[in-house]
Parts: structure tokens; C-alpha cells; sequence
């Protein structure tokens, strides 16, 4: 078990991508054992990560070096710097993966019913466990170099799977956008990867945020990132794909590509707190990620409350729900320098983001899936033409509601308390900020009021007489997500003592995070 | 950092590059040139990667035993290696999607192939 | 455990799920003692419009796009330039990327 446990990580990233590979073998022999390796594959990596997270929470950071003959050595013998891929681990990168490997899990048991009828699912499954083995592998990285691989590695087979089915027109339009996007913003990093290893001569992350200093270099290099991973996170801005590729993918995948954007969000934030750390003006840096935070709250909400297809709304309340974690971290980031405010609201405000991403990734999910139901069983995303379809899917229709509720913030569910954290810490950083919250999320129940009244309730229209409930495997992974979503609802404390807090100090003690590679 | 003449010519050579391949993403309607300032762009930051390796004076970095003169750093050609591989399978995506929406609509232009916008 | 803290206040979930059901408890007990007997099929349930015949099903339900149109058309000075920017061409999303990447360069050169 201890060994288990020791080379966890690098398990972690390598289990899905050999499945990846047997995926196309397996199913020319037989297509159920295919499906019961996809699904033994994502619950083994959702195991490993469990063990990972209890021997993190119990002993701090766990570090793995590829190729070394020990995998604590990260700084070889008469080396003075680390040589090595080194994949460092600690409670905000474990956090990511537990929200990774419950939603994953979540879509690829939707996955079995609803790619039912469609031809070449061995592909289909093959991109879907690398994009799960390239998102694993950018949350456990420790290296620049490696982060830009798996990032792109994601990208690639995320736009192949938003364009899977190419009978629809805007599906590839979808996917073409998304690479592009992608592709540009890659090679930006990859510039900025440049500059680093051309003035320090370095590409881990841990030793590169020991010796930087804030030079001119550095500062193109930092706008560069920041931008590059804000307009791959889908902040207005540069939000304009993310309407486009969310509504057409199909629904588990949906699903999967918000967590994905929310990986970004984490590697802009490992860039800010622990490779640049109180180099860079955290003043200045801490407004312009508020700034992008507050932009994407309003412009992402008003937007929604004009669409009809189902989908796009839900993906501009995604936009909306982002700008909520931009805004608490960016306030966590502007009161980095100063210990005082720090103690009293910065860390709460760090917390309250962090928590509301795993509550994001739960709630959204839920949402997309309930509405890949509709477009199921009902052929359509268009609002304009449903209606009082609660009638013939109960269950779908308050698992919708569970979902909306939780997105605008209503008691008791989780939404309400990872905003109520948020509002409270950054009311007392600027009071405008926090009322702005209050109005969006008041816009946010308005859009889903919309969505519900539209879809499902009122008379039984002719045309939808014989609709039937989703079926037994697609109703399971959203009943997965909804009973995490009550029980996180119900015990706040618990999560945020747990899971949270640890998370939020771990991002701002870069000192840690360095010792822990370069040692001493 | 790289010592040289007082402006790198590699250097004058990477910003051009990226500066076209910028020009022709933010002005060209249609879908293939798109495709192929991308392209334009992942050269010049795989020259960029290169030129920044670049000791004077240096020889190839492939050596039995360690000779005593100077050698360019090899990490950058390693990084360099690894994105043109990305990047091919990149394009070969992008162009396979451009062909599908080419079927579909008829059009290779970027505003009269959309079919969703607002 | 339940409860969430920070400085001097505190919010629990348990005690508000009592309370709520608490209330709903009430709002039934209120509503039990109202009338129990109609007739269900005749004049007693069927959709009242001041005499008039209620159209037919499909005909009833609202459309998406009709909702809300008031505070749209309360925002247009805001909603007008917005969609107008939201065009769906590719190269727009770069050229956004552009400015604000520069604008970024130029605000950390210049500030911090």
C-alpha cells in the first residue's frame, strides 16, 4: 500500500492513457468489455486519487521524480538545480483531481447510454480517456514544460470529441473554434516558456519561483500567461467560443470541457502564487484578475437571459459562475502582500473561490447532463419549442431544478454557501464588489426561472405525448452528482475545513512549495 | 543570454514571423489561411525556442567524449522537437474540421460558414 | 460540523432545513382546513378567461424569446452594442486576444 501510495502520481496520469491505447483492441474482440474497462479505469483513477489525497492531507507534499533511482530525489548528485520531470503534488492540485475524477466518472457511465447509436464509439471512448489522462497529468505537474504538453494534449482531443458528431454543422464548427482558441493560446505559453528558460535556465516551476526576479522579460511573460489561460478559462472578454463549443458537444463531454476550462484556471493561479508569488505588484495584478472576474459575472449572465437553445444558456451562466472565482481568488491575490488583511478576509476570500469551484464543476455538470436529457429524448435544444414536459420526466425536471437552485445560490444547497463566503470576504475588500455579486446572482435565478418555465412546466403539449424518462444509466450519474451536491449543501463546514482551507494554504505558501523540490 | 551583434538577426526573424502569422489570424476570412497563419505562428516560436539556445562560437551538442570548446544548449531542441509533433497534429485536425464544414455549408469563408452567433 | 464560520457570524444548514420544514409543516396544517370538496370535470376546474374560449394547447405557452422583454427592452442601450459585438467570427475572438494582451503589457509595464 505504501507503494502504492508513493508512486500514486505518476499512475494516476499513466492508467488512463495505456486504457486509451487498449480501448480499439478491446473492442474489435467485444464491445461490453470495452465498456467495463472505460468505466474500471476511471473508478481505479478516482481510488488512487482518494489514497493520494488522505496521505497529502496527513503528510504534506508529495513530490515524484521520473527517472530518478528514488522518487523523492528531485536535485541529482553534483547537481545544484532539479534535471528531472518532476510531478509535484500538493492539497490545491489533489483538490482538482478529486473534482476531476468524480466528474469524470459521472459522464463516462452517461457516456454508455447516450452514445447508444452512435457508430465508431471505440473512438469516441479512445479520446475520451486520453483527454481524462492529459487533464490528470496538468493538474500533477510541476514543470512549465510538461503543463504546456498536457494542456495541449487535452486540447486536441477535447475539440476532436465537442466535433465527434459530424453530421451536425455547428458541432465542427464548435470543435474548429475550440482548437483555435486553443492553439493560439498554447503558443503563447510556449513563448513564455521561452523567456523563462532564456533568462533562468530553468523549467520547474518550484525552482524558477526561488530565483525570478521581476524583470522587464518577465513582465511580457507574465502578461502572456495571464491572458493566454484567461481566454482558455472563458473570461469576457475572450468568452466568445465558449457559447459555441458548449452547446453543440454532447452532454457528458460538456460537462468534462468545463472542468477542463477549469484546469486553466488553476494553472493561472499556480502561476501567480507560486512561480511569481510577492515578486510580481500583487496590487496590480490582483485588479486586473478582478477586473477579468467581474466583467464575466455581468457580461455572462445578461447575455444568457436573451438565448433560446437550452444549452447556450446554461453556457453563459458558466461564463457568470468563473468571474465568482476570479473575483474571490483576485481579492485573495491583491491582499497577498499585506499578513494583516490576509488573516481576516483574504484566505476566507480564497477558500470561498476554491470551494465554489468544486460546487461549479458539481452544479453545471448536472445542468448539462439534465439537458442533454431533453435534446435525448426530445431531438431538440431549441426552448422555443418545448414545453410541460414535467410531466412525462419527473425525475429529469427536478434534478433540472436541484441544479438551478444550487446555481443561483439558493439556501440550502452548496452554491449558497461558497457564495455567501465569497460576499462576506469581499464585501470587506471593496463593498461594490460584493453588491455586484448580489444583483448577478438575483439575474442568474431570473435565467433558470426562464429555462425551467420554457422547458418544463405548464400544459402537456400534443406533439410531446410519448416522451419517455431518460434512461437507468444516465439518470444514475446525475442522481451521483446531485446527492454530492445535498451533502455539500448540508455540511459546508466539513468541505471547507477539509478540503478547501488546506487548498487555500497551500497556494499561498509558495515558500513550502519550493522547499519541497529544491530542499532545505 | 545570448551575446551577439547589437540586433540578433534569428531574433529580427522571429518577431517578423509572428508578427505576419498575427496579421494574417486577425485579418483573413478564409478558414485555410487561418490554418495556415497558425502554422506561421508555431514556426516562429519554434524558431524563437532554437535561436535562444544559441552559444557563439558553439559546436552541436553530440559528443562521446566531453570536448573542451563550447556547445549549444541542448533542452531548447528537445522543447522544439516536442511542439513541431504537436503542432502537425494540430493542423491536420484543424484542416480535417475545415473540410467537414467546407461539406456541410459550402463555403470556406469564416463569416458565411457561422452558423451561431449572440 | 455542519456549520460554516467566519469572524462573527455563522451559517448553519441543519437549523434551516428545521425551521423550513418547520414552516412547511404550517403552511399544510393552514391549508388542510380550506375547502374539500369541488367537483372535479365540470365549470369548477377549467381555465377562466372572463368568458372568453382559452385557445388551443400549443397555442397557450409562452415562447422563450417573448419572456423577459421588458427588461430587454428596459437595457437596450446596453444590450444593442453587446450582441452587435458578439459576431461569431473567428477572427474577432483574435483580435480581441490581441488587444488585451497588449493592453495587459502595457498596464504591468507602466504600474507594476
Amino acid at each position: 500500500m505504501d507503494k502504492l501510495i508513493t508512486h500514486s502520481p505518476i499512475l494516476i496520469i499513466a492508467i488512463p492513457l495505456l486504457a486509451a491505447f487498449l480501448t480499439p483492441l478491446i473492442s474489435r474482440v467485444n464491445q461490453k468489455a470495452r465498456d467495463v474497462l472505460v468505466i474500471t479505469t476511471l473508478a481505479l483513477a478516482g481510488f488512487l486519487v482518494i489514497i493520494l489525497a488522505r496521505d497529502i492531507y496527513a503528510n504534506g507534499i508529495h513530490i515524484y521524480t521520473l527517472g530518478a533511482s528514488s522518487p523523492t530525489l528531485a536535485i541529482p548528485e553534483q547537481y545544484m538545480v532539479p534535471m528531472r520531470i518532476i510531478l509535484e503534488v500538493d492539497a490545491m492540485s489533489i483538490f482538482m483531481c478529486i473534482i476531476w475524477a468524480t466528474v469524470s466518472l459521472a459522464a463516462g457511465i452517461y457516456s454508455l447510454s447516450f452514445m447508444k447509436e452512435e457508430t465508431g464509439r471505440d473512438r469516441f471512448y479512445t479520446l475520451l480517456l486520453l483527454m481524462v489522462g492529459g487533464v490528470f497529468g496538468m493538474m500533477l505537474t510541476g514543470d512549465l514544460f510538461n503543463l504546456f504538453v498536457f494542456l495541449e494534449i487535452s486540447a486536441i482531443s477535447g475539440g476532436a470529441l465537442v466535433a465527434f458528431r459530424t453530421r451536425f454543422t455547428d458541432a465542427v464548427e464548435g470543435g474548429l473554434k475550440y482548437i483555435i482558441i486553443s492553439t493560439v493560446g498554447a503558443l503563447m505559453v510556449l513563448f513564455a516558456i521561452g523567456i523563462f528558460y532564456a533568462q533562468y535556465n530553468l523549467l520547474n516551476i518550484a525552482a524558477l519561483g526561488q530565483v525570478i526576479q521581476y524583470t522587464m522579460l518577465d513582465k511580457v511573460a507574465l502578461a502572456f500567461l495571464v491572458i493566454a489561460f484567461a481566454m482558455k478559462l472563458g473570461s469576457v472578454p475572450l468568452h466568445m467560443w465558449v457559447p459555441d463549443t458548449y452547446a453543440v458537444a454532447p452532454a457528458n463531454i460538456t460537462a468534462m470541457l468545463l472542468v477542463s476550462s477549469q484546469i486553466c484556471m488553476y494553472a493561472l493561479f499556480r502561476t501567480c502564487f507560486s512561480l511569481y508569488g510577492v515578486t510580481l505588484n500583487t496590487a496590480t495584478v490582483g485588479w486586473i484578475v478582478i477586473i477579468l472576474g467581474m466583467l464575466s459575472m455581468f457580461v455572462g449572465v445578461t447575455m444568457a437571459v436573451l438565448q433560446t437553445d437550452i444549452k447556450r444558456l446554461i453556457a453563459y451562466n458558466c461564463i457568470c459562475e468563473s468571474g465568482y472565482i476570479l473575483l474571490a481568488v483576485g481579492v485573495g491575490l491583491a491582499v497577498l502582500g499585506q499578513p494583516a488583511a490576509l488573516d481576516t478576509y483574504g484566505i476566507a476570500a480564497m477558500s470561498g473561490g476554491i470551494f465554489h469551484m468544486i460546487n461549479h464543476a458539481l452544479f453545471e455538470g448536472l445542468l448539462f447532463l439534465a439537458a442533454g436529457v431533453l435534446f435525448y429524448r426530445v431531438g431538440t435544444r431549441n426552448l422555443n419549442e418545448m414545453g410541460g414536459l414535467a410531466h412525462n420526466m419527473k425525475f429529469t425536471a427536478i434534478l433540472f431544478l436541484l441544479g438551478a437552485l444550487a446555481s443561483s445560490g439558493i439556501p440550502p444547497f452548496n452554491g449558497f454557501a461558497s457564495k455567501l463566503l465569497i460576499y462576506e470576504s469581499v464585501y470587506q475588500f471593496n463593498p461594490i464588489l460584493a453588491i455586484i455579486g448580489i444583483i448577478v446572482s438575483i439575474i442568474t435565478l431570473a435565467i433558470f426561472v426562464k429555462a425551467f418555465f420554457s422547458a418544463f412546466t405548464g400544459q402537456v403539449l400534443p406533439k410531446y405525448k410519448d416522451v419517455r424518462e431518460a434512461p437507468k444509466l444516465m439518470m444514475l450519474s446525475m442522481i451521483i452528482l446531485s446527492i454530492i451536491i445535498v451533502f455539500f449543501g448540508l455540511f459546508p463546514g466539513l468541505i471547507v475545513d477539509w478540503l478547501a482551507h488546506p487548498a487555500a494554504d497551500a497556494l499561498i505558501n509558495q515558500a513550502e512549495y519550493i522547499s519541497a523540490v529544491v530542499g532545505g | 543570454m545570448t551575446q551577439g551583434a547589437p540586433f540578433n538577426v534569428p531574433f529580427l526573424a522571429v518577431a517578423m514571423l509572428i508578427g505576419i502569422a498575427f496579421y494574417i489570424i486577425l485579418s483573413q476570412r478564409n478558414l485555410i489561411k487561418l490554418v495556415m497563419g497558425l502554422g506561421i505562428l508555431a514556426s516562429g516560436v519554434n524558431l524563437f525556442l532554437i535561436t535562444l539556445g544559441y552559444r557563439e562560437g558553439g559546436v552541436a551538442p553530440i559528443y562521446t567524449n566531453v570536448p573542451i570548446e563550447k556547445m549549444v544548449l541542448p533542452v531548447p531542441q528537445a522543447l522544439t522537437l516536442t511542439s513541431i509533433v504537436i503542432a502537425v497534429a494540430t493542423l491536420a485536425l484543424m484542416l480535417s474540421m475545415v473540410v467537414h464544414i467546407y461539406r456541410h455549408t459550402g463555403s470556406v469563408d469564416a463569416e458565411k460558414s457561422r452558423t451561431m452567433k449572440g | 460540523m455542519a456549520a460554516l464560520e467566519f469572524g462573527l457570524d455563522f451559517w448553519n444548514p441543519i437549523v434551516w432545513v428545521i425551521v423550513f420544514l418547520v414552516l412547511i409543516a404550517g403552511a399544510y396544517l393552514l391549508r388542510s382546513r380550506g375547502q374539500k370538496k369541488y367537483k372535479k370535470g365540470t365549470a369548477q376546474t377549467q381555465i377562466f378567461l372572463s368568458g372568453e374560449e382559452p385557445p388551443p394547447v400549443e397555442q397557450r405557452h409562452i415562447k422563450a424569446h417573448n419572456i423577459y422583454w421588458g427588461f430587454l427592452q428596459a437595457l437596450k442601450g446596453y444590450y444593442d452594442p453587446t450582441v452587435k459585438a458578439h459576431t461569431g467570427i473567428i477572427n474577432d475572438y483574435m483580435i480581441w486576444f490581441t488587444a488585451i494582451v497588449t493592453a495587459t503589457a502595457v498596464i504591468l509595464f507602466i504600474v507594476g
